[in-house]
């Protein structure tokens, strides 16, 4: 049985989150000083050693995202991504919560290795506190002197799901439609206000203080070699621990449901596990045994995307829950591209059709059709990724559809 | 330059181009919808995609980079399905009503739906949003319901024209184009120039000043300079039977070198005076408190006759001209130089200084 790891909830629960002085005594800001002792080129090195990839859903590297920040452009920004709109994940709320100060202590690296001297945190609009707490942790970090002449600013967000996509996060910030732009150039090299900009998620931030005081490598050897470190995972649906965990990125999803979830709830069976929030893709008893970081997730045609892990019961109805969450997809579109914009409204109607038992067999093709489409056309990552619970439930769980279907 | 393979040929493009310039500087064409060659890219229709070796996604080629050494596949199986598609959801919500629409046969959507034989929509399940043709303007028809959401519109008025009167509400299949608040244009900063409508690439956007009076294959376009002003923009005369029907652009730098086919509200729907029944055709010479029709050759005597007889009588700063932007530039310089000149004075003056 494999234990949990807590590198980014290395403090939760042993610290005040409110005071300052117990982070510090807890040895924080440590690798913030170690960080402003080292050459920038050396400490992107360093995060590139350490193999950490980003936490958000893309899992792209930290530190080569880092490394395209041209030197020399003027003003650069670092922006930390915490709009969570992932319904079923609340780790970067979590983390927040019990350690802000890991939190401006990874922005305040990142800062140093870009050379900036603006941050931004985008807050998703339901969590109003976190934001008080936020304000409350800058206050004091500023008052207490650490973050040098860094400053960080929190935003809150209005409720837009795709605003979690970093050019649309940009957009958002900038006081425009949340709407993404097209890529590239990438924030890295034209992000906010035209200017490079690193957007990271809040626990790809929450990692960089341990990785800076011990070392790329000694975070390199904990997890997956392909997606190292641990990640943190939120338990919801039916299974018998709602709980969150932070776990080396060689756990598996068995581990994962069966062992740190306890298993289903009143002791029914296992369905399937959505993992990744509402755009992962729907998984199978028969590939519980896969790893959850994210190259292995993405071998069986799912997600680690940002970790949300719902657990969904015998008595569950696929077909159901994939119309609901067409639903959410029709509704958090932006507009901008095509594919998405007319697709995600037709994709729900189609659901619809199905899930009222008046589908026929041309409409779950016209269904198929139009997912593979999207995958592979639409403008951002909400588009992509929106047809994979169609998609992955159409492969997995076909005899739930066909028994809906309308007789002919 | 750069070399790249489209199609399985080798072909080479500036570096820094696009994927699309690098295909139409080779003579590959590639659909689009939201490009625009003068506007700000958007990469938001999606009907230029096309496959890149090695990458999983479609590339938007409007905005996809040309790199040197990419294998580019323009119109493979996955991409041409990828393009039916997209057509398929646009049509799904497109009021079809082409025997009666302003741009049948001049529609780029129409186009392309039979390129790619759209018979008919695989995703008609219900309908969308149906809107009101309603705004109250005697320049502009807007039928939302041919809207395909390129945005060609918004960013023409924002940065052709400049003056910001349309954008985007809503989210999702309930975006629609509009003013602020959704209210009528002429409570919007809309400037009525017709920038939206030289853009827009289906029925949505027309001219209601020439509504019903010819086909876009009917009439014979006429490149000639507006006579409004001294800009000395050009557009195109729509003649039809004799006559003008309609104005529309001709965009390109050598036939519109001034404007580059933009134009304002005068230039683009103010041409109806040309076979208006009042119309001046003569000149005309009051007497008795009554006018009556002059040749040219009689009004000019006239006139220097009376100028030379008030020059004697009251000397020449008796006199100033008044000269107008409606006329040109070269046109106002013989206009000052006749008054410094001929008639003696320096009183000139010109309403653009007003």
């Amino acid at each position: 049985m494999i234990e949990e790891k807590r590198i980014v909830l290395r403090n939760a629960d042993n610290i005040d989150p409110e005071d300052i002085k117990d982070y510090l005594q807890a040895g924080g800001y440590r690798g913030l000083e170690k960080a402003r002792s080292m050459r920038t080129i050396d400490l992107i090195e360093e995060v590139k050693k350490s193999g950490l990839r980003g936490r958000g859903g893309a899992a792209f590297n930290c530190g080569l995202k880092w490394s395209f920040v041209p030197p020399n452009r003027g003003a650069t920004f670092v922006v930390c991504n915490l709009d969570e709109g992932e319904p079923g994940t609340y780790k970067d709320r979590t983390i927040v919560q019990k350690d802000p100060q890991t939190l401006l202590e990874g922005m305040a690296i990142c800062a140093h290795a870009i050379n900036s001297k603006q941050g931004y945190i985008y807050c998703r609009g339901e969590y109003p506190y976190v934001v008080e707490l936020l304000n409350r942790a800058i206050g004091q970090a500023k008052e207490a002197g650490v973050l040098g002449d860094f400053d960080i600013e929190v935003r809150m967000g209005a409720g837009a799901y795709v605003c979690g996509e970093e050019t649309a996060l940009i957009e958002s910030l900038e006081g425009h439609r949340g709407e993404p732009r097209f890529k590239p150039p990438f924030p890295g090299v034209e992000g906010l206000w035209g200017q490079p900009t690193v957007v990271n998620n809040v626990e790809t931030f929450a990692n960089l203080p341990e990785i800076v005081l011990n070392g790329g490598e000694w975070y390199a050897a904990i997890g997956a070699p392909n997606y190292t470190g641990t990640k943190v995972l939120t338990l919801t649906g039916d299974v018998k621990n709602r709980i969150f965990i932070e776990v080396p990125t060689t756990t598996t999803l068995r581990e994962v449901v069966f062992g740190f979830g306890g298993g289903i709830k009143d002791d029914k069976k296992f369905k399937a596990v959505q993992v990744g929030g509402t755009s992962g893709g729907f998984i199978p008893e028969h590939l519980l045994d896969t790893q959850i970081d994210a190259d292995s997730m993405r071998s069986i045609g799912a997600t680690l995307g940002t970790g949300a892990v719902f657990v969904m019961d015998e008595t569950r109805d696929i077909v159901d829950i994939v119309t609901r969450i067409a639903k959410f997809f029709e509704h958090e579109s932006c507009g901008k591209c095509n594919p998405c914009r007319e697709g995600t409204y037709r994709a729900y109607e189609i659901m619809k059709k199905i899930n009222q038992g008046q589908a026929v067999a041309q409409d779950i093709d016209n269904l198929t059709v139009l997912g593979r489409v999207m995958e592979k056309a639409c403008l951002c990552g909400l588009g992509q990724a929106a047809p994979s619970p169609t998609l992955t439930t159409l492969q997995h769980f076909y005899p739930e559809y066909q028994a809906r279907l309308r007789a002919q | 330059m750069i070399t790249l393979t489209i199609n399985g040929r080798e072909v080479q493009t500036p570096r820094g181009s696009t994927i699309l310039e690098a295909c139409q500087r080779n003579g590959i064409s590639i659909p689009t919808l939201c490009y625009d060659p003068d506007l700000r890219l958007a990469g938001s229709c999606r009907m230029c995609v096309v496959e890149v070796k090695g990458r999983p996604l479609y590339a938007a080629s409007c905005v996809t980079p040309a790199e040197s050494n990419m294998i580019i596949e323009t119109d493979s199986e996955g991409i041409v399905a990828a393009r039916k598609v997209i057509l398929e959801l646009l049509a799904a919500r497109h009021h079809f009503n082409c025997q009666v629409c302003e741009k049948n046969a001049n529609c780029t959507f129409q186009d392309y739906c039979y390129q790619y034989g759209i018979k008919e929509s695989r995703y008609e399940y219900g309908h969308g949003a149906i809107y009101e043709i309603t705004d109250p303007n005697p320049f502009l028809e807007r039928d939302y319901n041919k809207c395909i959401m390129c945005t060609r519109c918004v960013r023409a008025c924002e940065e052709i024209t400049v003056a910001r009167a349309i954008n985007v509400k809503n989210r999702g299949h309930e975006a629609k184009i509009s003013t602020a608040f959704d209210g009528n244009l002429a409570d919007s900063p809309c400037v009525f120039c017709g920038q939206c409508v030289m853009v827009c690439p289906t029925g949505a956007l027309t001219s209601r000043v020439s509504a019903g009076m010819g086909r876009s294959y009917e009439v014979d376009k006429v490149l000639t300079t507006c006579t409004y002003c001294g800009t000395g923009c050009t557009f195109e005369l729509n003649v039809k039977d004799d006559r003008v029907v309609g104005v529309t652009s001709d965009r390109t730098i050598v036939g519109s070198p001034v404007n580059k086919g933009a134009l304002c509200v005068k230039g683009r729907f103010g041409w109806d005076f040309i076979h208006a029944n009042d119309r001046l055709t003569t000149p005309l010479i009051k007497e008795n408190g009554e006018f009556r029709e002059a040749s040219w050759d009689e009004a000019l005597d006239l006139v220097a006759q009376r100028l030379g007889e008030i020059k004697t009588e009251h000397g020449p700063d008796s006199m100033a001209m008044f000269t107008s932007a409606r006329v040109t530039n070269e046109e106002n310089y013989l206009a000052q130089k006749f008054t410094r000149a001929v008639l003696g004075t320096n009183n000139v003056d010109h309403c653009a200084r007003l």
